[in-house]
């Protein structure tokens, strides 16, 4: 059932997929790494200085592209009620959909990082970092998203308001992982990934019980 | 349907928002029994199917019963961009039921043809059948139909109350919420106004 899903959501979202999942999120990171150089100027080192917390931030944004499609159409054509008649619970379902959009955005970012730390001429202890880093951030940001598009589904203008939303609730995740960068430990990415965790196993309960508030509404 | 399921409810109020929509409402159905909600637009026939199938939680009252529950509703719950086919898959494998005159049950409903048209170029009517599809290959126990007879055919009305009482008749139960004239076999009516406040 849980296999079932999953490939329904992965099909849905994953580049390429149904619901016009597309390289949106990971153009629009790769243009970002792309366009800071040309704004700041070609100075090598002050790019190695700043870098990572900008392909931290491209990150953080392109996590929230896909948002208002994540759960509101699922809403809107009763599939929630439909699994919920086959006593599939709300939570379930959202953890689910939480690890297909982390699988669809976050492995292709990863990869991506790559060619914009070569952009932004940083160091290979420092990618390695922000690799390590991004690996244990992005699942809290997949949590993150997964609970907003829940709460915001269903409400008119929900994509704004999830943008705004997402803001400060990412902010812990950015300043250890992003700050992790400029200390010689990797105490920065732990507390990224314990941050992670623990979003991870919030988000699906805050998620179902704002489905369930939006169907008795 | 290996046990007799069974529907009872009592004393039921529904309150939408800070509006009372009805009350004291008390209802038994037996296994291979049919009701028919009647009332106005906004009297809360859906309100009352969702509080049956556990989808809303009641303002006043119990709604108890036995038996596995299915509902059509409005939304199909089919995912716009897929194939017919593979839309109606993914809901049959969650059912994990063996599909058992699966094809025949497609070929009655007239879908035979569209399995790989995506859902959203569907027109009311066949979208209508492809959810009666999806509530089929549920075999559950209760239906909960929310106005099954919009958008569909003379041909489709027929045989809509052909499978509603095959249905009762292997004793199930079917709920049917409509404005319009539906027959149902051994039904009891329901009509929402006596409730209303």
């Amino acid at each position: 059932m849980i296999v079932r899903l999953l490939w329904r959501d992965l099909s849905l979202l994953l580049p390429g997929g149904r619901q016009g999942g597309t390289f949106l999120p990971l153009l629009f990171f790769l243009a970002v790494a792309m366009l800071f150089p040309f704004a700041v100027g070609p100075d090598a080192p002050l790019l190695a200085r700043t870098g990572g917390g900008v392909i931290w931030v491209a990150a953080l944004l392109a996590s929230i592209l896909p948002l208002d499609r994540l759960v509101g159409a699922d809403l809107e054509q009763g599939v929630f009620d439909q699994l919920a008649l086959r006593g599939i619970a709300e939570e379930l379902a959202l953890a689910v959909r939480m690890a297909a959009h982390w699988l669809s955005f976050a492995p292709l970012l990863l990869l991506a990082a790559l060619p914009a730390a070569a952009l932004l001429s940083l160091d290979g202890m420092i990618v390695r970092k922000l690799l390590l880093g991004l690996l244990a951030g992005t699942p809290g940001l997949a949590a993150i998203g997964v609970m907003i598009a829940a709460l915001t589904a269903g409400l008119r203008g929900g994509a704004a308001l999830s943008g705004l939303l997402l803001i400060p609730l990412a902010v812990p995740i950015l300043i250890f992982g992003a700050g992790s960068l400029a200390r010689p430990d990797f105490a920065g990415v732990a507390l990224a990934g314990a941050i992670s965790l623990f979003l991870v196993a919030v988000a699906p309960f805050a998620g179902g019980a704002a489905i369930r508030s939006a169907r008795e509404s | 349907m290996m046990q007799p399921c069974h529907l009872v409810t009592h004393d039921l109020a529904c309150r939408r928002g800070d509006r009372l929509l009805f009350r004291g409402l008390n209802l038994e159905i037996a296994a291979g029994g049919a009701c028919h909600i009647a009332g106005p637009n906004g009297i809360g026939k859906t309100s009352l199917l969702r509080l049956l199938g556990s989808l809303l939680s009641p303002f006043g009252g119990t709604v108890s019963r036995r038996g596995s529950i299915a509902l059509l509703g409005e939304k199909s719950a089919l995912d716009p961009q897929a194939p017919l086919g593979s839309a109606l898959a993914f809901w049959s494998g969650l059912d994990g039921l063996p599909p058992i005159g699966r094809e025949e049950q497609i070929e009655t409903l007239g879908l035979s043809d569209l399995l790989d048209v995506p859902v959203r170029f569907l027109s009311t009517g066949q979208t209508k059948r492809a959810a009666l599809a999806r509530l089929l290959g549920q075999q559950a126990d209760i239906w909960l139909l929310d106005e099954p007879l919009n958008g569909l055919d003379q041909d489709g009305v027929s045989m809509i109350e052909a499978l509603i009482a095959g249905h009762c008749a292997a004793g199930g139960i079917a709920i049917a919420a409509s404005h319009q004239a539906i027959t149902l076999p051994a039904r009891t009516n329901v009509d929402l106004t006596e409730y209303a406040r």
